[in-house]
């Protein structure tokens, strides 16, 4: 199978070992990895602001580097819930509606499409705090969220538990939003910082030398809290843990 | 009209320690709550699409069913009152009032008066109001809005609570004793209900079929404001009709569980008809609902039933409090709302919102919150209602990240990407990522580099 990896642009300039993993993690379950060197960013930023006109031209670049593509992977579920409900700046031609269809967030894509449940070469003696974001956990549905009754999953977990060695513990609001929100971070800092400062500690009272996640820019936000605030807890993308990661 | 500055007024709230921590511990209780009174009905999923679908098709056949309660409730002998906008509201209530020599107004709460500004119109023309809800008292003696839609003055500690008592119905100020106070409140109210020439109410659904105001409380304020007096008064948004009677037990089974997290309010009063030698008038408002009604992205708004659980849930709400989105209705429900009433003065509050989702997956009728506060959004953009720090941010980054070069001479040079994404983020306020946070230490080389040099097959 051949698939395009997509690495977000915050990604590629702060976190190359998060990239690095995917890619690896890729590769070893088999599957031929292409990189398009022109990408950038998926338009999000921009979008999210209400700016759709100054989006439109990084949506089309995105577009016509993942065109050639069935599937279209990355380690971020905010910029695929961006690609797939929300690349609307641009015309909706029979390429752009197929990357939008094309495009997974990693855990989705091992989970669902490779089907792969099993990291034989995965150890992480840890107690982790899993930190679903919210465009993963609401938007792209990969867990159950507190607020629906419904029958318990989580995708993440089903990943996640056959590493070995690996403890979870569960902070008191697992499904709080930890305040990222993209340009909220900077336009709502008051608001921002304190949720996440309230996150940090949520999950060190639990108890977690970790926190893990499927999304960078929660796990970015998070730790610039825990580092200012002194708190001794470290973060791991996900992608990280499964590709082998022993700290 | 100056714009609200959500972020600017979320700091004070923040700054202010306690009030903070108990603000935010109290509604995510109350959010606890209806997680536990819904997992204990196996059908909730089903009763919110219910209650969706319900609302949806009274929506879209309003005017039918307005009518329809109209010729009820006059069947019943109440007097029915139609009003285009708050001015004509408070005018109605005034004349209803003034023509019956009533000088006194008892109300139990309503966020409809409060929207139409109705205690200064009617106090100026020498009415006296009585706020009889006791969150609602508070906020009037302290002259502060309702800070909340359930619960209003869920922003003050008790000893704030002592210290507007003790220096409005003479309470003492060293006893902060919540029942002390709730009693004291009490019998204070008592006998403006015996004086009122006119008592008041809003309404929590108004039943087609039957021409009936369903008011749903837990003080017993209203039945007594309804009660009392010689008049009744119901003021009733337009949106709050439900076609028949049996709709009714969807909405009272979801209403109380989303709001507080109990099963059911302790009163849930049917008004349909004046009681001997009394009038009962209903005064059916529209103020912008028929606006809203044609709004293709968001009249789904008006299926609020008001219970708040988008406030309790929502984390920003939490952290600033009712009062920093300046508007009558706050939390994720106001957001959406109060552009339609001036998109202007609210154009900040679109943005006070992470689009993190939690308030549409709570929401008893299924309003798609988030996407909504997506969409103002664009429209706030689109009518170059951004501050300009921000359109101008939003202008670069678009044209660095639509170009590979520019985006990797941003990113590429050791260190400089340090200046770069938060920089682009950064461009309003000095340094705001740092000001709480630490910024990310720039890596030797961006994956791509990495990759060219690892892994680069040209």
């Amino acid at each position: 199978m051949k698939a395009a990896l997509f690495i977000p642009c915050y990604v590629d300039a702060f976190f190359p070992e998060v990239g690095i993993a995917t890619l690896e993690l890729l590769e070893r379950l088999g599957v031929e990895v292409d990189y398009p060197l022109d990408q950038t960013c998926c338009g999000q930023p921009m979008a999210n602001s209400g700016c759709s006109d100054d989006a439109a031209a990084t949506e089309a670049l995105f577009v016509k580097n993942f065109s050639g593509y069935d599937y279209i992977v990355t380690p971020s579920g905010s910029c695929t819930h961006h690609v797939r409900e929300h690349l609307t700046a641009i015309p909706q031609s029979e390429a752009t509606l197929k990357v939008r269809r094309s495009t997974y967030e990693l855990v989705e894509f091992v989970h669902d499409v490779l089907n792969v449940r099993k990291f034989p070469w995965a150890k992480f003696p840890h107690a982790v705090g899993l930190h679903n974001g919210c465009s993963s956990l609401r938007a792209l549905r990969t867990a159950k969220m507190s607020e629906i009754e419904e029958p318990f999953f989580s995708k993440p977990l089903d990943l996640l538990s056959n590493v070995k060695g690996i403890r979870f513990v569960t902070p008191e609001r697992p499904d709080e939003c930890c305040g990222f929100g993209g340009t909220f971070s900077v336009f709502e800092e008051p608001v921002s910082a304190k949720m996440g400062h309230d996150k940090v500690a949520d999950y060190q009272r639990a108890g977690a030398e970790y926190i893990v996640s499927a999304d960078m820019s929660c796990l970015m936000h998070q730790k610039g809290c825990a580092e200012r605030l002194g708190a001794a807890i470290k973060f791991i993308h996900i992608a990280q843990i499964l590709n082998g990661a022993r700290a | 009209m100056s714009r609200i500055d959500h972020s600017e007024a979320s700091s004070k709230f923040i700054e202010a320690k306690d009030h903070l921590e108990f603000h935010d511990r109290r509604l995510w209780d109350l959010r606890k709550k209806r997680d536990r009174e819904s997992e204990v009905l196996p059908e909730w999923e089903e009763l919110r699409s219910l209650a969706s679908a319900i609302k949806e098709h009274t929506l879209s056949h309003l005017a039918d069913y307005l009518e329809e309660f109209e010729r009820n409730a006059k069947r019943n002998g109440a007097q029915v009152h139609w009003a285009r906008d708050a001015a004509e509201h408070n005018q109605i209530v005034f004349d209803i009032m003034s023509s019956n020599g009533a000088n006194m107004l008892v109300k139990a709460k309503s966020m409809l008066t409060d929207e139409c500004d109705m205690r200064p119109f009617l106090e100026n023309r020498g009415i006296e109001v009585m706020e009889t809800d006791l969150g609602e008292r508070i906020q009037q003696l302290d002259d502060e809005p309702p800070s909340h839609i359930v619960v209003p003055a869920v922003h003050k500690l008790r000893g704030d609570v002592a210290r507007v008592f003790s220096q409005t119905i003479g309470t003492d100020p060293d006893n902060s004793d919540v029942h002390y106070l709730a009693e004291s409140q009490r019998q204070h109210t008592r006998p403006y209900f015996l004086r009122a020439g006119a008592g008041m109410t809003g309404a929590n659904f108004a039943v087609a079929e039957t021409g009936t105001v369903v008011v749903c409380t837990n003080e017993g304020n209203a039945d007594l404001s309804v009660n009392l007096p010689k008049l009744y008064i119901a003021s009733i948004g337009i949106e709050k009709i439900i076609p028949r009677i049996e709709h009714l037990g969807v909405f009272v089974r979801m209403l109380s569980r989303s709001a507080l997290g109990s099963p059911i309010t302790q009163l849930t009063s049917h008004f349909r008809a004046p009681r001997e030698d009394t009038q009962m008038h209903v005064i059916l408002v529209d103020n912008g609902r028929s606006e809203r009604l044609g709004m293709a992205d968001f009249w789904s708004s008006l299926k609020c039933i008001r219970c708040g659980a988008c406030m309790n849930t929502c984390p920003v709400y939490r952290r600033s409090g009712g009062l920093s989105y300046g508007a009558t209705y706050s939390g994720p429900i106001g957001v959406i709302i109060d552009p339609t009433f001036n998109l202007r003065k609210y154009s900040s509050l679109p943005f006070a919102s992470t689009l993190n989702g939690s308030c549409t997956s709570v929401c008893p009728v299924k309003i798609n919150i988030h996407e909504q506060i997506y969409k103002w959004r664009e429209i706030i953009a689109k009518r170059h209602q951004l501050p300009f720090v921000k359109q101008e941010a939003m202008r670069i980054a678009g044209k660095v990240l639509s170009s590979p070069k520019l985006y990797r001479a941003a990113v590429e040079t050791a260190g400089s990407s340090i200046d770069y994404l938060p920089r682009l983020m950064m461009y309003s306020r000095l340094n705001a990522w740092g000001r709480q946070r630490e910024v990310p230490a720039a890596p030797e080389l961006t994956f791509r580099q990495w990759y060219l040099q690892n892994r680069s097959k040209q």
